[in-house]
């Protein structure tokens, strides 16, 4: 073939190629890479505050504020007419120190509606307290920070700069990671101790049985996920039907707490992903040639024995996938916790819930996610080296 | 190069029709809370003003958040219109400058409405109510007070509250003595704030936490709970509904105002702004609360609610009696903090 013609069939393929590489791009790399840059930059108040961050830079952090600062502050309000990126500055001061949604808009009004000199502490005596003219210097350092990393892990940097943790009643967002991926293992354990032995059985029958049973599977999959939580909190409360027909058979005396504990978590969740566990196994499982296991029963070994030594090692590809699934899936669980778990078993995507829906604060949710990104890949390697290092015998 | 010029010819195209897509003209899209009260806004708000106006009129719902709105104002052009939305969403989105400015000439001038349903961003709705609920059948001699609420010894049984700060401090304190008048003084210290989660470490093991609506109506019907905070609109609405003889303590509520808000640089601004001054009018709004019991901000038309139904509503004086307002002001300054603080508390 003419090297032109090469040429022509590399740009087709390229062109080929184009929609899943921008696909990719618009819904993976781009989200991904601004979540990052939300999380670390940091340039609201050094860009809508100009004057006030160089006046920052003079501020000796212990006199009054107010002379060296307050100008500057009123001088870069009027000079703004942008109220998106003022209200931007607003959000950024008041999540590092409360108080000052009011007290900017007293002082916004104040400077808007006046020329000249303004002396601040008039407007509002709060701008006396010191606090508030450090957050704004905070805010004014640098137009990237560690700060939303940092509190994402529950640590903060004191006025020194030195970092230091957050007290537990302050923050405990590594706690809840860390539920997060107990209570996902624990699904995950769940999914593979019910989802093996259901795939074993639909792979054995033929017919009407295997389509029942996959349906039956299957069917819970094409359900919304309200309904199935709303479903299983009628069963699992202290009147629902598993604690009556428990009390009616006497083998309980009161209702077991079943509802708002890990339990009820556990349960919602493996019964809503149970289906991608059982699909991959079922699918491997069907691929294995069935005279494997009379081959091997035909050897001397016993059933247990053929099922250890042949159908498992040839099935656990499966497993792994839908381990990995079910885990992957399980580890962004928001609304299946928030309606059958109690306190103790939120999970991170709440918190990320409530700093991206609640308090517009992009930048604690993206650290959030960060770390949860992080996190997640660390495991994958670890998946990836165990499934590499045992390979498959044949 | 045939498949080139094919494949360059075929995203133009999908471009084009992307593009013709959203140059379309897109109708007046209203936004509220869903469920019966949406259902009750269609019929006596959305479809008569879909007539006058002449061209349909959408209605969606949403779950609140200024996030949600702060992100549709910042990408431009946003898909929604009107948007009912809390006092602390109305406060925040005001001061970030996501709503347009309210034409309060259209609507008859401010002093036609209550001094909680004014602001520069957006016109009072509804007033609705978070109260103490119980189910009259189950409970013949009910709760009183928040301390009553408090006390697992006479009334036995969990309690439901909505899980978050706003609204659970304040009763906290209420419980603890304060009186309610001094309520967001107290929790402007970091002494208040520390009883009020001292009060609520008393009966934290009793709690069943609830964050959608209709949860504590379930909650209190399964008997999971004997008494939950609930919106007395929802409790109206059991009642007629079900059949249901649940109770409201009105003492110590708190109760708040829904506002209408417009979108900043809504395609549809000016039509949204004729739809809030429909709705406000006094013979319109009156309608309101022989559908679902929620207290009138115009009020001529509170004036004109007939006195039967007039028990039910937040606004009327012998259930404003010991009801405080949500104070938004404080929250909006104190939310993520003490959300924050609050989340901790309850993981511990």
């Amino acid at each position: 073939m003419s090297a032109g013609g090469k040429y022509r069939r590399h740009v087709a393929a390229a062109l080929m190629l184009m929609p899943l590489v921008i696909f990719l791009g618009l819904f993976f790399v781009w989200p991904i890479v601004s979540m990052l840059s939300e999380a670390v930059s940091d340039p609201v108040v050094v860009k809508t505050l100009p004057s006030t961050t160089e006046a920052a830079r003079r501020w000796d952090h212990a006199s009054p504020a107010v002379p060296i600062m307050g100008q500057a502050l009123v001088d870069d309000i009027r000079a703004t007419t942008d109220d998106q990126a003022m209200g931007d500055v607003v959000r950024r001061l008041n999540s590092a120190k409360s108080g000052f949604r009011t007290l900017m808009m007293k002082t916004l009004s104040a400077a808007r509606g006046s020329t000249g000199p303004l002396d601040l502490t008039t407007v509002d005596p709060r701008w006396q307290d010191n606090g508030y003219w450090e957050a704004i210097a905070a805010a004014s350092g640098s137009r990237y920070t560690d700060r939303n990393l940092l509190a994402a892990l529950d640590y903060t940097r004191n006025p020194q700069g030195q970092i230091e943790a957050l007290p537990p009643s302050a923050s405990n967002n590594a706690d809840i990671f860390k539920r997060t991926f107990v209570i996902s293992g624990l699904v995950t354990l769940m999914c593979i101790a019910i989802g093996y032995p259901f795939a074993m059985l639909a792979a054995s029958v033929t017919g009407w049985k295997r389509q029942l049973l996959l349906g039956a599977v299957l069917l819970p999959l094409w359900t919304s996920l309200l309904v199935r939580t709303a479903a299983w909190i009628i069963l699992l409360q202290d009147q629902g039907l598993i604690n009556s027909l428990l009390q009616a058979l006497h083998l309980t005396s009161g209702p077991l707490p079943l509802l708002f504990n890990r339990m009820g978590v556990v349960i919602a969740m493996t019964h809503v992903l149970l289906p991608f566990m059982v699909l991959p196994i079922f699918s491997v499982l069907i691929g294995i040639p069935g005279n494997l296991m009379p081959a091997a029963q035909s050897l001397g070994a016993s059933k247990l024995r053929a099922f250890w030594h042949v159908l498992l090692p040839l099935s656990l590809r499966g497993v792994a996938s839908g381990a990995l699934l079910v885990f992957m899936s399980a580890i962004g669980y928001y609304i299946t916790p928030a309606l059958v778990g109690g306190p103790r078993d939120q999970m991170i995507s709440a918190v990320i819930a409530f700093y991206s829906l609640n308090t517009a604060n992009w930048g604690m949710a993206g650290a959030l996610g960060i770390i949860l990104l992080a996190a997640t890949l660390a495991l994958y390697a670890v998946y990836h080296r165990l499934t590499n290092d045992r390979p498959v015998k044949v | 190069m045939k498949l080139t010029r094919s494949l360059l010819l075929a995203s133009a195209l999908a471009a084009l029709t992307l593009g013709s897509v959203a140059a379309q003209a897109r109708d007046l899209t209203v936004v509220s809370w869903g469920g019966n009260y949406q259902d009750a806004q269609r019929e006596i708000y959305f479809k008569p003003f879909s007539e006058v106006l002449g061209k349909p009129v959408l209605d969606e719902s949403w779950d609140g958040g200024v996030g949600v709105l702060q992100s549709k104002v910042k990408a431009g052009a946003p898909n929604w219109d009107a948007v009912q939305v809390e006092t602390e969403e109305l406060a925040l989105g005001c001061a970030d400058g996501i709503y347009e400015k309210i034409d309060w000439a259209k609507l008859g001038g401010k002093d036609k409405f209550i001094d909680s349903a004014v602001s520069d961003c957006g016109v009072g709705a509804i007033v609705w109510s978070t109260a103490i609920a119980y189910d009259g059948d189950k409970l013949k001699d009910g709760p009183k007070s928040w301390a009553d609420f408090w006390d697992v010894t006479k009334f036995p049984g969990k309690r439901g509250l909505r899980k978050g700060p706003k609204y659970t401090l304040e009763f906290a304190l209420q419980a603890d003595g304060v009186a309610p008048a001094d309520v967001y003084k107290v929790l402007g210290t970091p002494e208040g704030v520390d009883r009020a989660f001292k009060k609520l470490d008393e009966l934290k093991p009793n709690i069943v936490w609830w964050e959608a609506g209709a949860q504590p109506l379930q909650l209190i019907s399964s008997g999971e709970v004997a008494m939950s905070t609930a919106y007395n609109g929802r409790i109206s609405g059991i009642n007629r509904s079900e059949k249901k003889n649940f109770k409201v303590v009105w003492p110590g509520s708190i109760y708040a105002v829904d506002s209408w808000v417009i979108l900043k640089g809504a395609e549809n601004a000016a039509a949204a702004m004729d739809f809030i001054a429909f709705t406000s009018k006094p013979e319109n709004q009156a309608k309101l609360p022989a559908k679902i019991a929620y207290g009138l901000p115009n009020k001529e038309a509170a004036a004109a609610v007939p006195a039967e139904l007039q028990g039910e509503l937040p606004t009327t004086p012998a259930n404003m009696e010991g009801a405080i307002p949500l104070n938004g002001d404080f929250w909006i300054d104190n939310s993520e903090e003490l959300t924050k603080r609050f989340n901790a508390w309850l993981g511990q």
